[in-house]
């Protein structure tokens, strides 16, 4: 048995098994549309937003889905298996990869804002 | 300056969703052995051939990441000139009584300009690899996994990385092995208290107090590829490899614990002394600089922390 999983953002669509999370189901089908990173529900680049059905989500990291954005529908797509065909939206992003450098964060002082990083939000 | 002050990283703290899921990672994945469990339910593990009693304390929480890395030092007295040089630094230091950790004596905790938390101490209980003092085998048998060796390094993601630098090289004696700047700013560091290529590294990144990885020692290539065969077996979360760094030359392999925290086992390095001068790695060569073979910069193991 599996359910469908569309993603709103690119009219993906793919088959989700109950017992398989929705990262790594669109993973394994090599279909593309909800970035993976860690796929432990530790580094948030797979928050998505489910809009209709049902899921069921393990342990999230705390860090990245808030206990009122859970109850609003919000999860980590490597934690969580579907329970009925599901529509969703993503939400987390994966960071740009780009070696330009905001020349701040030199100094604890010039911390206030945004801070210089490998790499940038996209 | 190598070996003098501070010995070597002596432990790290991760902080884990699941315990369950996260024991059987570090001990049957990596190799981990399990040699305590205190009453507030954290685990102690230690690689096979560690002397000292643990080396990773895992702690369940709710978000993962983590907690400190603990450096040993040589003794009582040099505990207490370091304590005194982080402090007159500026860090805010706490003392930690011995047994606070089951087997660890005073810690002294102090953080830092990048919001990482890090301890020294001077002693731990001494738990052996196993092998004997007198006469000893070469290697222990029964290891499960990866059979990670020991505890190595860790690599942790801040802003103000040139004050986590200037603290661990002004006071505490840790040697600069190399440097990636973009023109004159400092973006990544790779930094030593004994003859290894790094003990700490640490990356500059928007947010304070991020964990990239920790990272294991094996002895081989050939360990490392089998590592990356235990990672499929088991479905464990890739992140990159097996691949070599052109930074400190190790050959590698990254993936996550049940918990989306990176773990490394690597093998291979050279040989650091404190006279040897800065590598410096320039951010047009950063793809090299991190992925020798691929020379391209990776997404995930650029951006992905907890
Ligand atoms: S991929 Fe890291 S939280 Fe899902
Ligand atoms: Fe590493």
């Amino acid at each position: 048995m599996s359910y469908q999983v569309l993603i709103e953002d690119t009219g993906e669509d793919y088959r989700c098994p109950p017992d398989r999370d929705l990262l790594r189901s669109m993973e394994r089908l090599g279909r593309k549309g909800i970035p993976a990173g860690c796929r432990g529900g530790g580094c948030g680049v797979c928050k998505v937003h489910i809009l209709s059905g049902s899921v069921t989500s393990k342990k999230m990291s705390r860090a990245h889905v808030s206990v009122e954005e859970e109850a609003s529908g919000y999860v980590l797509a490597c934690r969580t298996c579907p329970r009925s065909d599901v529509r969703l939206k993503v939400v987390g992003k994966m960071r740009k990869t780009v070696c330009r450098v905001v020349p701040a964060g030199r100094s604890a002082k010039s911390n206030e804002g945004k801070a210089g990083s490998v790499v940038e939000s996209a | 300056m190598s070996q003098s002050g501070v010995l070597r990283p002596g432990h790290v703290c991760i902080r884990v969703m699941d315990m369950d899921e996260a024991k059987t990672h570090y001990t049957q994945r990596l190799g981990l052995l399990q040699t305590d469990e205190d009453d507030q339910g954290r685990v102690y593990l230690k690689g096979w051939d560690e002397q000292d009693w643990f080396s990773v304390v895992l702690r369940e929480a709710d978000q993962p990441g983590m907690d400190f890395m603990g450096f040993k030092v040589r003794d009582e007295a040099t505990l207490e000139d370091l304590a005194t040089k982080v402090e007159a630094f500026g860090c805010k230091v706490e003392r930690i009584p011995a047994g606070e950790l089951n087997h660890c004596g005073a810690r002294v905790r102090f953080d830092s300009p990048t919001g990482h938390n890090f301890e020294l101490y001077a002693e731990k209980d001494w738990k052996g690899n196993g092998l004997g003092l007198e006469n000893p085998d070469s290697w222990a048998e029964g290891l499960l996994g990866m059979q990670v060796a020991r505890y190595d390094h860790c690599l942790l993601y801040g802003d103000d990385l040139d004050g986590t630098v200037k603290l661990f090289r002004e006071a505490l004696g840790f040697d600069l092995t190399e440097q990636i700047m973009d023109g004159d700013l400092m973006i990544g560091a790779f930094l030593t208290c004994s003859n290894k290529a790094h003990d700490l590294a640490i990356v500059r990144h928007a947010e304070k107090g991020k964990f990239h990885h920790a990272s294991f020692l094996l002895n081989s290539w050939e360990e490392v590829l089998r590592a990356a065969d235990l990672i499929s077996m088991h479905d464990i979360s890739l992140d990159i490899g097996p691949t070599r760094h052109g930074i400190t030359r190790g050959r590698t392999i990254y993936f996550f614990d049940p918990s989306g925290n990176r773990n490394e086992v690597f093998c291979g390095d050279y040989t650091w002394y404190p006279d040897h001068p800065t590598i410096t790695w320039t951010a047009d060569e950063l793809g090299k600089a991190i992925f020798y073979h691929d020379r391209q910069l990776n997404e995930n193991f650029l951006g992905v922390v907890t």
